[in-house]
């Protein structure tokens, strides 16, 4: 059994089973999203339309970081293009199991967030499309209510980070990444590779960067293939 | 207020962009063995990389803080074969108390 898999059955359902506890995490992750923008002063209209159009935890808290810290719109998008990045070799990585003409697959590819992706993973290089796709539904809707609550609720909800709710993100990655490691030896050697890449870079390029560039990594499969 | 519209639907375009690239450009045919290989290990290359970088770093630094010691934590729980969720509550949990008490 591979991640979430097989535990909560597969196609769509399962896929949205496997990613409750996600959307859970993404929903904190909204709320504290709503609370910040309104704490910048973005009102209540556009850090909700953000959410529905964009549904980029990563890029949107970037967009914060930027515009109030005083940046402009431009260092704003280049920032969230940085931290997106990544998703340009994942899309590569599922397009052969998505379906249909190059509009429903460019529109099925917006399914690609973190977890999604991870979950859906079935080693090997293969994917499963309707259970990344399932996976995806609960937690854009998790993240578009989150937002609309911290937005309206900004004065009521208190610091998600005293809750300690920002290790979610990370210790659902860590549970997924030992799924992984049970993959052999060269699935380690390149996960050792890639936090050494991203614990040198972090202090050295802007955020986003290293993660696109730890993935790196992955070309040690080159070696094996050849050998 | 304008730069933050800009920005909203810059980031929205861009982003949706990013997502379409890899299904368009590579359609429905079979990525060759020498690709896949490298797709097969690009998932702990990302995760292991998001793990570190949400765990220990910060504004363009490493840092240590309660956050390493509750993925710590997680780590220790699911080596021992904890449910994920237990691991992931244990987690926040462990980050919470340190800093209630720091």
């Amino acid at each position: 059994m591979r991640n979430g898999a097989g535990e909560h059955g597969d196609g769509y359902v399962g896929g949205a089973r496997a990613a409750l506890p996600f959307a859970l995490a993404t929903f904190a992750l909204g709320v504290s999203f709503g609370v910040l923008s309104r704490s910048l002063g973005w009102g209540v209209v556009a850090p909700i339309v953000f959410s529905v159009i964009t549904f980029s935890g990563s890029a949107q808290f970037a967009v914060a970081a930027v515009l109030g810290g005083g940046g402009g719109a431009l260092s704003a998008i280049v920032a969230a293009i940085l931290l997106n990045a990544r998703f340009l070799p994942m899309g590569v990585a599922v397009a052969p199991f998505l379906k249909g003409g190059p509009l429903r697959r460019a529109l099925e590819g917006q399914a690609v967030v973190d977890a999604s992706w991870a979950l859906a993973s079935r080693g090997g290089g293969r994917f499963d499309r309707d259970f990344m796709i399932g996976a995806t539904l609960p937690q854009v809707v998790a993240w578009i209510g989150g937002t609309v609550i911290g937005v309206f609720a900004s004065g009521v909800v208190g610091d998600v980070e005293r809750l300690g709710l920002d290790v979610i993100f990370p210790a659902f990655f860590m549970a997924l990444l030992m799924e992984e490691l049970r993959g052999g030896k060269v699935t380690l050697a390149a996960a050792l590779i890639a936090a050494a890449l991203s614990l040198v870079l972090v202090p050295l390029l802007p955020p986003g960067v290293p993660v696109i560039a730890a993935c790196a990594a992955a070309l040690l499969g080159l070696r094996e293939w050849s050998s | 207020m304008t730069a933050l519209w800009v920005a909203i639907i810059g980031v929205t375009i861009a982003s949706a962009a990013i997502k379409a690239t890899g299904p368009l450009l590579v359609g429905g045919k079979e990525l060759p063995d020498k690709a896949n290989a490298v797709i097969a290990l690009l998932a702990p290359a990302l995760l292991t990389a998001l793990v570190v970088t949400e765990t220990f770093g910060e504004d363009g630094h490493l840092v240590l803080d309660a956050r390493a010691v509750g993925v710590g934590v997680a780590a220790l729980a699911l080596a021992f074969r904890a449910p994920v969720l237990l691991a992931v509550v244990l987690a926040a949990l462990t980050t919470a108390l340190l800093r209630a008490f720091s």
